[in-house]
């Protein structure tokens, strides 16, 4: 039989199916809705067939793993190989506690380290400034100066594990931190691995942590791009995210979509400042969110390497292979955990894990079941751990690579979740860019009436979530949440204080005027950081200098 | 033929939490319940939250925060609404709460502590309920 | 003293608190708010009322923002009425003006207020109105109303603010759709606003281009200043778009609205706004326009609240059942609705000499 005659002869029986056992079991006993969709509200058909897979290229659409365009992951031996790095994010109140628990993960067999900041970090802020009222040490670990990132490291095998960093905004200081500190203990940067997330278009578009306007930001981004590619061979400076887009409420695709779209504006600026393309691309990686509808999440991931590959190599002319990867971080989804019923989260987690380790992830961070009432409890985190480790060597799921590649079902997600995001592109471009569309609030208003309309159907029913509005249990049980160590902020404030007292004021005063003059140009001012950080100025110090020339943003009001 | 009260909201970010899904999602849910729903943003300090209130003299305040900030933040915005003695607006609050936190923010005056997987008309139905129980 | 006077009386002793409430009763049209307001109305009319309109996205909260930091420089205090549609299904409203206007939340020199349109026929025009001297009487020497330029809105803003800010922006698709008709006729003032944008200089010329055009059509504005030949203005040459505000105004008696660039995000450009504005002002004043424009705007006053009194007795003296009964026959088509009118007319009559 030839290859057409094979398909109009699978045409002929699906429609027999169709008119006859199917017909029959339906007139029997109905489905329990008329339509069924993913956690995105894409529609998804009763049954994929080799007809729905007829236009994708077993070759040149799926190919092989480790070869382009990467459907299949970008390693030939995916896990079976090297696992993923499982990478677990922490950080909280003083640099000591965070420290603390850093050697508690790698101790449990933890492979990577991944800090959070607290808030006032994150915006620029020291322990000091009032702005800060209440948020010391809450969502991450505070670092106020060279001398907390050096408590922070202290002990840890910094030429050994990676370090995952996830600052935005004034990534470039805490990045400039972290090669200062490690430098001082004897490791030269270039020895140096791991990511600053540095991601700014996603603070725009999604988790609001920007400060400055997008175009001085996308300057900064660019000088990291530039230093890193120079003098950090093994560091990733961008860590191009989803996750909180995700988050924020938007649909896997928008997700995808607009995660690609960040990242080729990045390209597109690092391109403009004269940096070769292939010098740079293969330290960019990314960083998705790993959702609640299985194969959804495993299509999101090999539509996502297939768009990167087809853009770095047609669109950005990239010649080397290793700028075609798309390499990524994931982590569960934190908004899909329940306040209700905590404990069953354990079993979310599980489920959303497996899809990104099946979507062919590099490294997974996996939430614990108390997320949703506070910072993970140690107990809680050990579990979430532990899940990874169950997947990894109990499951199977590791013992060959990219199993659910050729399902006609995920093929042919992987194929629509493709061109729905080249539609998302063609929109952003007709609206000038991604930073005109920024601007305009393209991306906000289509998240918030994704998020609007995902609660819409929780609270129509037409979506159940188990424990909320399905389910419910009446008394469930509490768990024991994070207390953390209430002097922590008074020690912080001393430090901080210390190290104002005992610094070279007039150094400091130096540097910071050199980092001025430095913003005002168009100087890299990677190299000023560093300066001004060994001089010992505070993150806030050198954030208020750039403030100063580059002005605050203001995001268009999108309800 | 004088217009029905309009019930009038303002919904804020105090502290320094970028995460405004919730809130978004409740001032539109608010507003297809038929209220007026003022927006202030993120990053609100209790005082600006407090004047806000003040000048669009609202029937009550909804809070979001995530950031874990809230037994510093919530009792400031009391006990400046209490200095302008405007105690009488009602007080919610919504986001990620510990349960030990939960009777610490009722006692403060918040009527309704609301957490992830909170239902939208819940909140409505609650606002009007209060406001009405007010006169 | 019973409510309404006590509240008057706080009013204009600057109580932020019983302006407030002052402007809740307006909204929702409680009987004490027409007392309150008349017993304020002899202080009205001191302050500036400007009014800014323009296409959603083109910036005018952040520059009437910005103008507001301005003003506050110049020791003036600032009222802001921030109008929005409400819902015509839900009567909800989502109000959002005031993220951009937190910068002045810590300083008492500014009152600002979001208002929704509440969807009744004229009910914005009347409520926009009260408020408008609410602030004025409270004591604000310049009173912004900022509204979306759209439809029935911008229109009634007009009648009731002195000076009219139409606010563009570059990069938001086609510029002259944006300057649709009955705009042009409205502004006393054009801002161009995100003029660091690609496009700033070409939407100048645009307007430009069409004020040349439009000139004449200005003049028909009933109840504007002295007549001016286009020929003459144009030979003027006083006139250039871009020009800092207080010399874009023409000497010779007739206004020409000026054209002015901002980025109110980065405060640029505002001064010159503001100039304009008083320049606007001083015309006013100086040509006796200001005279014809209350007069234009009390006889429109009179009247909206005169319609709208006369639509509430006549419901009121008919009754619900009344009303119903002929609204089933017209729907029925056994009557014309000018029939129910005159019926409804009828029964206002009869009951007319009870009184209120």
């Amino acid at each position: 039989m030839t290859e057409s005659n094979a398909m109009a002869h699978l045409r002929a029986r699906q429609s027999a199916w169709e008119t006859g056992a199917l017909h029959e079991a339906l007139s029997r006993m109905p489905e329990r809705a008329e339509t069924f969709m993913t956690t995105s509200s894409e529609p998804i058909e009763r049954l994929y067939t080799p007809l729905d897979v007829a236009g994708i290229d077993p070759v040149d659409d799926i190919g092989f793993p480790g070869e382009y365009p990467y459907t299949r992951g970008v390693h030939p031996t995916g896990p079976r190989g090297k696992l993923w790095t499982m990478r677990m994010f922490a950080g909280f109140g003083t640099a000591e506690e965070t420290n603390a628990r850093f050697k508690f993960l790698l101790n449990e067999g933890q492979t990577g380290l991944s800090v959070a900041f607290d808030l006032p970090t994150l915006y620029g802020y020291d322990t000091d400034a009032p702005e800060t009222l209440g948020e010391f040490g809450k969502c991450g670990v505070a670092i106020c100066t060279l001398d907390d990132m050096e408590v922070l490291l202290n002990g840890l095998p910094l030429d050994k594990v990676t370090t995952s960093m996830t600052i935005n905004s004034p990534a470039a200081i805490i990045w400039a931190m972290y090669i200062a500190a490690a430098e001082k203990r004897g490791i030269p940067r270039a020895a140096l691995g791991g990511t600053i997330q540095n991601d700014i278009l996603k603070e725009y578009i999604a988790q609001k942590e920007f400060i400055f306007p997008p175009r001085p930001s996308m300057r900064l981004v660019t000088d990291t791009v530039e230093f890193g590619t120079r003098d950090l061979p093994l560091w990733n400076t961008i860590s191009i995210s989803g996750y909180h887009i995700r988050e924020a409420g938007a649909t896997a695709v928008q997700e995808l979509a607009f995660t690609l779209a960040d990242g080729m504006e990045y390209v597109r600026w690092a391109i403009a400042r004269g940096v070769d393309v292939d010098a740079f691309a293969p330290r960019l990686s990314f960083f998705f969110n790993a959702h609640n509808d299985f194969f959804e999440e495993v299509a999101k991931f090999r539509a996502a390497r297939r768009i990167w590959a087809r853009a770095m190599r047609e669109r950005f002319g990239a010649k080397r292979e290793r700028s075609w990867l798309l390499r990524t971080h994931a982590q569960t989804a934190g908004a899909s955990l329940t306040a209700q019923q905590p404990e069953i989260n354990v079993a979310r987690v599980a489920l959303q894990a497996m899809a990104a380790v099946l979507g062919g992830t590099q490294s997974l961070h996996t939430n614990s079941l108390d997320e949703a009432l506070a910072l993970p409890s140690q107990s809680a985190v050990q579990i979430a751990l532990r899940t990874q480790q169950i997947i990894a060597h109990e499951s199977g799921v590791a013992n060959t690579v990219d199993p659910l590649g050729g399902s006609y079902f995920v093929e042919a997600l992987t194929t629509r979740m493709e061109r729905e995001a080249e539609r998302m592109f063609g929109e952003i471009e007709a609206l000038g860019g991604v930073l005109p569309a920024i601007e305009q609030g393209y991306f906000q208003r289509h998240i918030a009436d994704s998020a609007a309309r995902y609660q819409h159907e929780i609270e129509q029913r037409q979506r159940l979530v188990v424990g909320v509005n399905a389910y419910v249990d009446a008394a469930p049980p509490r768990v024991p949440i994070l207390k953390m160590d209430r002097d922590g902020e008074r020690r912080q404030l001393e430090r901080l204080a210390r190290v104002k007292r005992e610094r070279d004021a007039e150094a400091v005063s130096a540097r910071l005027a050199a980092l001025r003059e430095g913003a005002r140009g168009s100087a890299n001012l990677m190299p000023l950081l560093l300066e001004a950080v060994l001089a010992r100025a505070t993150l806030q110090e050198m954030m208020d200098v750039l403030r100063g020339v580059f002005g605050v943003y203001q995001e268009p009001v999108i309800l | 033929m004088t217009q029905q009260p309009k019930i009038r909201v303002l919904i804020a970010k105090p502290g320094l939490d970028g995460h405004d899904r919730g809130a978004k999602v409740v001032a539109r849910a608010l507003r297809d319940s038929g209220m007026e729903v003022i927006y202030t943003g993120l990053r609100q300090t209790p005082e600006m939250i407090v004047e806000a209130a003040l000048q669009e003299d609202v029937d009550a305040i909804g809070l979001s925060i995530l950031s874990n900030a809230h037994m510093a933040l919530f009792p400031r915005v009391v006990e400046l609404l209490g200095a302008e003695g405007r105690r009488d607006i009602l007080l919610f609050a919504g986001g990620i709460f510990p349960d030990e936190d939960v009777p610490e923010i009722k006692k403060l005056g918040f009527r309704g502590v609301f957490g992830p997987g909170s239902d939208t008309r819940e909140i409505a139905d609650f606002i009007r309920a209060e406001i009405a129980a007010r006169g | 003293m019973n409510d309404a006077l006590d509240l008057a009386a706080r009013v204009a002793s600057g109580d932020r608190r019983a302006l407030a409430r002052l402007l809740t009763w307006i909204e929702s049209e409680r009987p004490g708010a027409r007392e309150a307001l008349a017993a304020l109305y002899p202080r009205t009319g001191r302050a500036h009322i400007v009014g800014v309109t323009g296409a959603p996205g083109t910036g005018k909260s952040t520059l009437v923002s910005a103008l507001a930091a301005a003003a506050r420089a110049r020791g003036r205090s600032v009222g802001i009425l921030s109008v929005d549609p409400s819902s015509p299904f839900t009567g909800g409203a989502l109000l959002g003006d005031r993220i951009r206007m937190m910068d002045h939340i810590a300083d008492r020199g500014v009152f600002m207020r979001s208002m929704a349109s509440r969807g009744s026929v004229g009910g914005l025009a009347v409520a926009t109105g009260d408020a408008i001297r609410a602030l004025d009487a409270a004591g604000c020497d310049l009173v912004f109303v900022e509204t979306v330029g759209a439809g029935q809105a911008e229109i009634d803003i007009a009648r009731a603010a002195q000076t009219v800010i139409v606010v563009e922006a570059p990069g938001l698709g086609d510029e002259i759709q944006a300057f649709k008709a009955g705009i042009l006729e409205i502004a006393d003032v054009f801002v161009i606003n995100k003029a660091d944008r690609e496009g700033a200089e070409r939407a100048a010329n645009a307007l430009k281009a069409m004020l040349d055009l439009g000139n004449t059509m200005k003049q028909r504005r009933v109840g504007r200043g002295a007549d001016l030949s286009a020929a003459t203005l144009d030979a003027s040459g006083h006139h250039a778009p871009g020009g800092t505000g207080a010399h874009a105004a023409v000497a010779s008696g007739e206004w020409r609205p000026p054209i002015l660039k901002t980025v109110a995000a980065e405060k640029r450009g505002i001064e010159a706004v503001l100039e304009a504005l008083e320049a606007h002002r001083t015309h006013l004043v100086e040509s006796g326009e200001i005279v014809l424009r209350e007069r234009e705007r009390a006889a429109d006053d009179v009247q909206r609240s005169l319609g709208r009194a006369l639509i509430r007795r006549a419901l009121e003296a008919a009754g619900p059942a009344r009303v119903e009964a002929l609204i089933d026959a017209v729907a029925a088509r056994r009557i014309d609705p000018r029939a129910a009118v005159d019926a409804l007319l009828d029964a206002r009559l009869d009951a007319g000499q009870e009184g209120e």
